[in-house]
């Protein structure tokens, strides 16, 4: 089988103790929590950290906690089996817990984290082999090369944003925070991405994602639709969050956010607008998801073809936002 | 040989019951030892390098730094193993190891030793490698132009065409004449791979001047053979042992590159050397479905009757001969076991590229071929307004009858297992609603290749039984899978000597202790290991009754045996009362088809069998007619199976079968972009998890064979057969457009749907055959019906 590269396994007692770590290391070091997304790749060669420093076992990144403003925050730690199986959280933020329930498998979500998942590493089948693979192919951008290999002419790595459960958090505005050498700050989940796929996250290299802060969510109702091959492991070919606050029948607010269709999660609820006010009806719906899917620009680095899956983003933003507002 | 045994089922005891597999419990407490799970002393480990180009030349290879890491015992290439090799003797085109040149990513060039794998890899990386590229070929289209610069191979050709055939049985063209309605047709089937869940491993030792090899081999017999050649050594001195298997499915058939490379350097280092391939490996290994590019032409007469059909492929083989030579002609050979052609032309091709080798997979060479034509016929029905089952019933063949092709049909269930899906699943009446489908198909495989793969007159399959103190030993060189064939060969000897499977011990799958079989591919062990293991199991229950009627001073009919008794001896006393007057008891068996079930024609050796199996499938599903994604409900699989030896075992072969065609109809694809493997990985290369799979029911049609042990028949390969064209066949029931190219996803769908909005034809599909210079016709005279019964 693959075998894992040699590295230093560092077992910090507590978070400071971790950044402290990752501020000597910087780029030589990598976290690991549930492992599902850095082990394999560290077998393939992708990321070839000197140093592992290991957070599953820190209790303070463990709790689900109510907060003062009347939202919950998540410990980067808990793993996504945790959320799933939380009664309380699956009833405040449907759409949350319903992506937490699409990551991978049962296995591997008794593994993985939700700090882990909005942290993935992007994805691109121009990138996600062997080191042999890659070698043979022509290395890439992203690891050990120069150019995109999906989009030649880009000057940035095209790789796909592949965290589900990220789209549904910034539905729901939600923030994480960050603890680093400077202490920690609290920043909307939305920024935490960027439209690279290389450097598509925006936490410093020294800094932990330590929890999600789900805001109070009121009268929002909130859903997640994921459009794969097969009904368990794979990553999104699309994703869409949507979270709608009703007044009786008619739409008084609506975020949307998609997934899948670029380097980084896309906040468009800008399009949703001809629907507020109104009551869902099927052809506003239609003209809002097209608008929505617009800036969709799936690309040959990932399962079936680039022109289905940018016609399944406006079906999966119709389904997300009719299943948050309960309409059929 | 007939059938020793004509009890009917009330007779039996646990013939067709079911029985827990015999392998069942060690599998289940983790016990069973894979090959990869062998542990020897001072075991070192091998890695392969591959290569990282499509086609090169090898200028040079450097093993020096390589060689002088330390914990690196052996580095090798092919200077060190010079004699080429191939499953067939038509195609001996492999090096194991490649130092003149390379024809695809991940062909070997150099193994190494190490003491352990993280050692043997970075030594892999230490091999310098100087290459000249050459013009990588990457479909069949490119396959059939003369090549830029040079052939993948120096044998065959012209260009990069390995093989061709073309055969005529009745007279064609005056069929299309009498003709009142043709239909002609185009489909692609993509190439898919096995994906068995236990990657290949080999561990060889080599102590004194013998060698042994276990390995996750499906024919220890052809390893065996290739050996000998490989290192010119006397078959006595070589042992090949088929470890326990994580599945074959075909993909482990064929002498691999890493059983060579353990064998040389255990030679090379004294030590056992064992070597696991990755999974990614195991893509590159492959031997899997070929693509196949496909033209029918079928001329019907009013009434829906076949009165002739033209059937060309074009096979994208990858880089090595493999199976090749038989893939291309099975494309063409079994079309006749289902339908009554009078008239049948068959041209096939099959190209070299850069491509991982392709071989046999469950099925082999017949699902490509079967998806065509059962697609085919759907048309023709629904052009001259024919009920799709009804037209396929006008034509069924008929029991104990010859096709045109010269082949032997004996007992067939075609009508029954049609019967059986048609009224349980209730296609004929199906409701009508948005997106809803219903495909019905059939098939039909053999029980086994009529003939080896090398010409030689040893019996297909021999089986030893031997009786000590009262345990029953049975030895048979064939080699269980996973497809229960170790419970089958049990289950035939318990029913003779009245125990239970269990009782009995099974060695099988080992060259050195077992007598011959060829292995498990072909559908075969069943028909014929089972007769070898019915011949001798008979045999030892003719000694012990005679033993025990001699003291009980009666006739041995009066002597009943079951239950673990003997007349009134309990077995052991009846197998202790023999041993003490006979000495050693020990039966044997062995089974070589009859003569005459094919035909005597060039080509002939591919597509008779002593039997063939029949299978009858209903898919159920829904479409989405936005986005064409599929909704399986349910498979209704009916097979003729002659009669069960395990009923629970066949079930589970039948489910698989459904499986496998399900997934490679709807998403599996080894596809290649630049020159190389896509997506080699589970995750990456899409099969079906629990959740794409189906509720499937199994119907069992017993025509008991009269020459299957008890009426035995396969259910290895058959069932997947009629799987993918139903498949195909409920989305045009669903959607009204056709998809003529497997798999069928849901963007083909999708675009097959846009086509038919803009009101073209609603079909994907390739748009054209592409001409090919197919060698010159032969015309095979009728079948002599003075040297057969039938």
């Amino acid at each position: 089988m693959l075998r894992l590269p040699r590295f230093s396994y560092l077992r910090p007692e507590s978070v400071a103790e971790a950044v402290q770590i990752l501020s000597e290391y910087g780029d030589r070091a990598r976290v690991v929590a549930g492992g599902t997304d850095l082990v394999p790749k560290m077998k393939r060669g992708q990321i070839e950290p000197e140093v592992v420093v290991g957070l599953g076992h820190l209790d303070e990144l463990r709790q689900i906690r109510p907060t003062e403003d009347g939202g919950f925050e998540i410990g980067a730690c808990v793993t996504l089996t945790e959320v799933v199986s939380n009664p309380i959280l699956r009833s405040a933020y449907p759409g949350y817990v319903k992506a937490a329930g699409l990551v991978s498998s049962p296995a591997l979500r008794n593994s993985g984290t939700i700090g882990g998942n909005l942290c993935v590493d992007t994805r691109c089948n121009y990138y996600d082999e062997s080191y042999e693979w890659r070698k043979a192919l022509g290395f890439c951008m992203k690891k050990d090369g120069d150019i995109c290999r999906v989009a030649p002419a880009s000057a940035t790595c095209r790789a796909i944003a592949s965290s589900d459960t990220a789209p549904a958090a910034i539905s729901m505005n939600a923030t994480v925070v960050l603890a680093g050498t400077n202490g920690k700050r609290e920043v909307p989940v939305a920024s935490l991405y960027q439209d690279d796929g290389q450097f598509y996250i925006t936490k410093a290299a020294d800094e932990i994602l330590v929890s999600l802060r789900m805001p109070e969510p009121g009268e929002w109702k909130s859903s997640y639709v994921k459009v794969r091959s097969r009904g368990s492991i794979d990553f999104p070919l699309v994703g869409a969050a949507a979270a709608v606050r009703m007044n009786g029948s008619l739409v008084e607010a609506c975020r949307i956010v998609i997934t899948a269709v670029g380097p980084q999660p896309l906040d468009v609820s800008q399009a949703a607008e001809p629907l507020l006010g109104k009551a869902i009806d099927p052809a506003i719906l239609e003209e809002v998801a097209t608008d929505a899917a617009k800036p969709a620009r799936p690309l040959d680095n990932a399962d079936l073809s680039y022109v289905w899956r940018k016609r399944m983003t406006r079906r999966a933003i119709e389904q997300a936002i009719r299943e948050a507002a309960e309409v059929a | 040989m007939t059938n020793v045994v004509t009890e009917t089922s009330s007779d039996l005891r646990v013939i067709g019951k079911s029985l827990p597999r015999v392998d069942a419990v060690g599998k289940l407490i983790g016990l069973t030892a894979y090959a990869d799970d062998m542990e020897l002393p001072n075991t070192l480990y091998c890695k392969l390098l591959r290569s990282h180009h499509p086609h090169a030349r090898v200028l040079s290879i450097d093993t020096s730094a390589a060689k002088a890491l330390d914990g690196v015992a052996a580095v090798i290439t092919g200077e060190d193993l010079p004699i080429k090799y191939g499953i067939m003797p038509t195609s001996q085109d492999e090096h194991a190891l490649e130092n003149e040149k390379v024809r695809f990513v991940g062909d070997p060039v150099a193994a190494v030793a190490a003491v352990d794998e993280e050692t043997a890899l970075a030594a892999c990386r230490l091999i310098k490698v100087e290459y000249e590229p050459l013009e990588a070929i990457e479909s069949i289209e490119h396959a059939l132009l003369a090549p830029s610069d040079e052939p993948i191979h120096d044998y065959a050709g012209p260009g990069n065409i390995h093989r061709m055939g073309a055969l005529e049985f009745g007279d064609v063209d005056q069929g299309f004449e009498n003709a009142s309605h043709i239909r002609e047709d185009v489909f692609f089937y993509e190439g898919n791979t096995h994906l068995p869940m236990e990657q290949h491993s080999a561990i060889a030792t080599f102590v004194g001047d013998q060698l042994t090899l276990w390995s996750s081999t499906q024919n220890p017999h052809y390893v065996h053979r290739a050996l000998a050649r490989v290192f010119d050594m006397p078959m006595g001195h070589i042992r090949v042992v088929a470890a326990p298997h994580g599945g074959g499915f075909g993909g482990k058939s064929d002498p691999f590159s890493h059983e060579m490379a353990v064998c040389k350097l255990a030679m090379v280092t004294g030590r056992p050397v064992k070597c696991t391939l990755t999974r990614e490996e195991v893509f590159y290994v492959h031997r899997g479905r070929h693509p196949v590019l496909m033209w029918v032409r079928t001329g019907v007469s009013n009434d829906g009757k076949i009165l002739a059909m033209h059937f060309r492929t074009a096979l994208d083989g990858g880089a090595y001969g493999s199976y090749g030579p038989a893939s291309m002609l099975y494309t063409g050979a079994l079309q006749t076991t289902t339908y009554n052609i009078p008239a049948y032309r068959f041209e096939g091709v099959r190209v070299f590229t850069n491509k991982a080798p392709c071989g046999p997979k469950r099925g082999h060479g017949t699902p490509q071929p079967r998806f065509a034509l059962e697609l085919h016929l759907d048309k023709i029905a629904e052009e001259i307004g024919l009920d799709p089952v009804e037209l396929r019933r006008r034509n069924y063949v008929k029991p104990y009858t010859r096709t045109i092709n010269h082949l032997r049909i004996t007992s067939c269930g075609i009508e029954e297992v049609t019967d059986q899906v048609i009224e349980a699943s209730g296609f004929l009446n199906r409701k009508r609603r948005l997106g809803h489908g219903m495909g019905f198909a059939i098939s039909s495989y053999m029980c086994g290749a009529g003939l080896p793969i090398y010409w030689n007159k040893l019996p297909h399959s021999e089986c030893i039984i031997q009786v000590n103190r009262g345990g029953v030993s049975l030895y048979c060189g064939a080699t269980d899978i996973g497809q229960g064939s170790d419970t089958v060969l049990a289950t035939v000897a318990a029913e003779q000597l009245g125990l239970q499977p269990t009782d009995i011990r099974i060695t099988s799958g080992d060259t050195g202790l077992t007598p011959v079989d060829l292995g498990s591919y072909s559908s075969r062990v069943t028909f014929m290991a089972g007769n070898a293991a019915l011949q001798a199991a008979h045999e030892m229950r003719n000694i012990l009754v005679e033993a025990v009627a001699e003291k009980m001073e009666c006739s041995p009919q009066e002597v009943m045996v079951g239950d673990g008794k003997i007349g009134e001896l309990t077995f052991e006393e009846a197998a202790t009362l023999a041993q003490e007057k006979l000495g050693v008891l020990a039966t044997r068996g062995s089974y070589a088809p009859p003569p005459n079930i094919g035909g005597k024609f060039k080509a002939s050796g591919v597509g008779p069998s002593p039997a063939y199996s029949y299978s009858a499938a209903v898919v159920d599903l829904d479409a989405d007619p936005y986005s064409g994604e599929i909704q399986l409900n349910k498979v209704w699989l009916a097979h003729d199976i002659g009669r069960s030896i395990n009923a629970l075992a066949v079930k589970g072969q039948v489910e698989g079968g459904v499986y496998m065609g399900l997934s490679e109809a709807m998403m599996e694809g080894q596809l290649y972009r630049h020159g190389l493997h896509k997506q080699p990985s589970m995750l990456d290369y899409k099969s079906f998890t629990f959740f794409e799979m189906p509720e499937v029911d199994t119907f069992l049609v017993e025509t008991v064979d009269l020459e299957g042990p008890y009426g035995a028949k396969e259910v290895g390969q058959g069932p997947l057969l009629p799987v993918i064209p139903a498949v195909a066949s409920a989305v045009h029931d669903a959607l009204g457009v056709w998809i003529d190219e497997v798999p069928i996803t849901p963007d083909k769908i999708m675009r097959a749907l846009d086509a038919k909005a803009k009101g073209r034809e609603g079909r994907y599909g390739p748009k054209n055959f592409p001409k090919i210079s197919y060698p010159s016709i032969v015309k095979v005279p009728p079948f002599d019906a003075s040297s057969s019964p039938f």
